[in-house]
């Protein structure tokens, strides 16, 4: 198979866009893509410092690679979730890689922050651990970036996570969770920091391959309460429409982002308080996070 | 020839002398969920491997609270 560009010989095949690249062509279309996912969006200033959130695994040790290279100052934010050897060895994966390229790296740990870690409150919530994984994880991001001053935090979600979530809301149709999904979410509050993420127009293979052909040392075994989960299923799901009908995955979220979206989105906007506890931002008197740290404090 | 699979790590033998993507098929691995890395390099699914070669099928699924 030949490259697209410059027909030498292919490393990527991207069935999707009809194409195959070498290595310095793919590398030149995935940043490209972040380019244009940023320009887009209006995701970032080009002098403004960003917050990436970083879990030792490709997609966000990519972002941080990809951002460095364009030129943005950045700060790293690595949760340790204390899932066992997991987050032992996806901290050291993100502690190598800021390192190596001389960038500051701040680590937080779930079980100072909320009391124990993810597999103690799995059981604590009887819930899906990524449940109180997710929420600890929007929240810290969130107050991390506020306490350092930082407008924005990037992740490193990719368009087949977002084509998951998206499947995963039309489902259920939580209408109030497809009224939010975008690849960037605004500040609607003073201490809100915004969201973006300049990865959703690569497909997670087309992150690996970036993460591999630019050397970056990631974590490629799963969490392992990943198993079973929704996300997964979803994601397999998906694949199969992608392999029958390459483009099915980029179709149904460009196609939802471009058309869909707009006629989810609320006529009255939902009031934002701050939390009586911690002063965060909340839709109620107390925040989730403060409610799962009491829950947590209850059992423990 | 030899192949290297991840989550878990495991490796299986498979007759060589035929292209990647028919490894694939006997594998009933879907080409858009794995990275096919030989030695230090991706190859596509249309190139051939032979009996001596090795090649790792590396997923790219991740999931959980992303």
């Amino acid at each position: 198979m030949k490259c697209r560009k410059c027909g030498g010989t292919a490393v990527l095949e991207l069935r999707r866009h009809n194409a195959a690249f070498c290595a310095p062509d793919f590398l030149d279309f995935f940043r490209n893509q972040v380019r244009e996912a940023i320009r887009k969006y209006r995701m970032l200033e080009k002098d403004e410092h960003v917050l990436v959130a970083v879990s030792g695994g490709k997609d966000s040790l990519a972002l941080w690679d990809v951002l460095l290279d364009e030129g943005y100052s950045t700060t790293g934010l690595y949760l340790d979730l204390g899932i066992f050897d997991y987050s032992i060895e996806s901290r050291a994966k993100c502690e190598t890689f800021a390192a190596a390229r001389g960038v500051p790296l701040i680590v937080r740990s779930v079980a100072e922050e909320v009391g124990a870690p993810v597999p103690v409150i799995k059981n604590v919530t009887r819930r899906p651990p990524c449940s109180g994984c997710g929420l600890s994880k929007r929240y810290l991001m969130n107050r991390v970036a506020l306490d350092h001053g930082i407008g924005v935090v990037a992740t490193g979600h990719n368009l087949d996570d977002e084509a998951a979530t998206l499947f995963g809301s039309i489902t259920h149709w939580q209408t109030d969770a497809l009224a939010r999904q975008l690849p960037a979410l605004p500040a609607s509050h003073a201490k809100l920091a915004r969201r973006v993420k300049p990865l959703y127009r690569l497909s997670e293979r087309e992150t690996a391959a970036y993460a591999f052909l630019r050397k970056i040392d990631y974590i490629v075994e799963e969490c392992p309460f990943a198993k079973g989960a929704t996300s997964i299923a979803h994601k397999e799901i998906l694949s199969r429409m992608e392999d029958a009908s390459p483009g099915a995955k980029h179709n149904f979220l460009f196609g939802f982002l471009e058309k869909g979206r707009a006629a989810f989105e609320r006529a009255e906007a939902v009031e934002l308080r701050e939390c009586v506890r911690c002063g965060q931002v909340t839709t109620g008197t107390v925040c989730a996070f403060c409610k799962l740290a009491d829950q947590v404090k209850r059992a423990t | 020839m030899k192949v290297i699979l991840r989550n878990p790590r495991r490796e299986v033998e498979v007759a060589g002398g035929r292209r990647v993507k028919d490894v694939l098929r006997e594998l009933d691995i879907l080409p858009e969920t794995v990275l096919v890395i030989r030695g230090d390099e991706l190859i596509t699914a249309d190139q051939v491997v032979r009996d001596a070669d090795t090649i790792e099928l590396r997923p790219v699924m991740s999931g959980g609270a992303r």
